[in-house]
């Protein structure tokens, strides 16, 4: 479904991102993690187009997606900190995205929407919500128009517990054979449960990109957290 | 796209700066043509208000928008949406509400007290002035990174065709007074907008004769139908090629 070929991305000296192959397919639910800095956020971002590869390609669907836009309506995005216009409220938020991707009111998944009781905020001010609410807005937001591919940043953050399994909830109910889904987190044990295939990224490369079965097998370890330490750190 | 224009403006609205302006105009039209009796006077005092002020609201006013809609530009683009047409809406919508705000700041006075043709024509060319004004500052915001730097090359540039442009001709003039430069300064002012506004409202009040000889050059070429064309697609074309070069520095910058 994406398609990433040798990808690179520098800022400045910097190399964010060096030579990453990836293929992702549909069914997939993958696990984008790494430490801090490791070009995680500047991959998803070239992936929505916000940033733009100095060289290599990805292809969405077998097309590539510079130059290119249309292939947004399939994606779902939930930001790492969900920067949302701060004089809009929440109602006018999901109008102006409803209007613009020209989807009915009926079509919209409102799950999410009702479980973290949106409603009751809709005539409040971005800026007036707290972080874990701006971000309970931002999850119901990147699920409601059911895309084929769903790109969740960090997506427990400032969630608090009860909220985190709302989200896990969601996130196991919804169909995985039609979709694609990238997550990134630090909290292993969040991905565990999901996670098909688990690709590591370091200093902007791609470390591991094994599905979870092989790198269980590879490691001899059930554990992500173990699996992933025993295959950096062979000893 | 003329949702995205629509949403624009809605956004502009909320954040209630350009009502404040529509009032600040409002009252300092209303104020200058109450207090003098002669309008002719009053239409100059407002021109050389006008002038200063005009392009240092639309510049910082567009520049500032431009950080200010970030986050809301950054949930557009992760929507099927052609970044030309955000940043392109987020011109028109600016424009508009500066053109809409100088408009009926400046114009309901001015017909109150019974404007004549000039203020009307004043009121256009600053019209249009601010247009111009607002997407030299989108260029200079789009090419800096961060806010504070970006507000403070807009105000350099607000300076530099202020004042500092001024200062360059006038040298220019004083160094090379022996030769016939009258034709080459009519192409000079074409190069700075606020320039340009302020010769071609000065004809329309009929104070030329205070500027001299070259004020004479200015009367005859201005003042012609040429002129006034020259005055017109010399403008559009202050407004059309910062545009143009922001919207392709727009497509492939990183956000």
């Amino acid at each position: 479904m994406i398609q990433i070929q040798t990808l690179h991305k520098k800022y400045g000296n910097v190399r964010a991102l060096d030579s990453v192959d990836l293929t992702w397919n549909q069914g997939d639910v993958i696990a984008l993690i790494g430490p801090n800095g490791s070009g995680k956020t500047t991959l998803i971002k070239c992936i929505l187009g916000l940033v733009f590869p100095s060289a290599g390609d990805i292809h969405f669907m077998g097309r590539s997606i510079l130059n290119s836009y249309e292939y947004r309506k399939d994606i779902g995005y939930m930001s790492q900190i969900s920067r949302f216009p701060d004089q809009l409220r929440v109602g006018e938020m999901l109008d102006i995205l409803t209007d613009v991707r020209n989807v009915k009111d009926s079509d919209r998944d409102m799950e999410l929407y009702e479980e973290f009781k949106i409603e009751q905020i809709r005539d409040k001010t971005m800026k007036s919500l707290s972080g874990g609410t701006r971000q309970k807005v931002n999850s119901a937001l990147a699920f409601m128009f059911s895309p084929k591919v769903l790109i969740m940043d960090e997506p427990t953050a400032g969630l608090d517990p009860v909220a985190v399994e709302i989200l896990k909830g969601k996130i196991h109910r919804t169909d995985k054979s039609v979709r694609l889904m990238i997550i990134t987190s630090h909290i292993l044990s969040d991905l565990e449960d999901f996670a098909s295939r688990i690709n590591y990224l370091q200093d902007g490369k791609v470390r591991i990109d094994y599905s979870f079965a092989e790198l269980r097998e590879k490691s001899g370890e059930s554990r992500l957290s173990k699996a992933i330490a025993h295959i950096l750190n062979p000893s | 796209m003329i949702k995205i224009i629509k949403y624009f403006l809605i956004d502009i609205i909320k954040n209630k700066v350009i009502l404040g302006l529509t009032l600040f105009f409002l009252v300092t039209s209303f104020s200058l043509l109450y207090l003098d009796e002669n309008q002719t006077k009053a239409v100059l005092s407002l021109m050389n208000i006008v002038i200063i002020v005009v392009p240092l609201i639309s510049m910082i006013f567009a520049g500032n928008y431009y950080f200010n809609a970030y986050e809301f530009k950054e949930v557009l683009l992760s929507l099927p949406v052609a970044r030309t047409r955000i940043i392109l809406s987020e011109m028109i919508a600016v424009s508009i509400s500066l053109a809409l705000s100088l408009g009926l700041g400046l114009g309901i006075p001015a017909l109150i007290f019974g404007a004549g043709s000039t203020i009307l024509y004043l009121i256009l060319i600053t019209m249009v002035l601010s247009v111009a004004c607002a997407a030299i500052a989108l260029l200079v915001v789009i090419l800096s990174r961060e806010k504070s730097r970006g507000l403070g090359l807009v105000l350099l540039a607000w300076f530099y065709f202020s004042l500092l442009y001024d200062v360059i001709i006038m040298t220019l003039l004083m160094n090379f007074s022996d030769y016939p430069l009258e034709k080459f300064v009519v192409f000079l002012a074409a190069l700075n907008p606020i320039d340009l506004c302020r010769i071609s409202m000065m004809l329309k009040l009929d104070i030329s004769a205070l500027m001299g000889y070259t004020g004479a050059l200015y009367k005859e070429f201005f003042s012609s139908l040429i002129g006034s064309a020259f005055t017109l697609g010399t403008m559009l074309l202050w407004i059309l090629i910062p545009t143009l070069i922001s919207i392709r520095i727009y497509r492939k910058k990183d956000l």
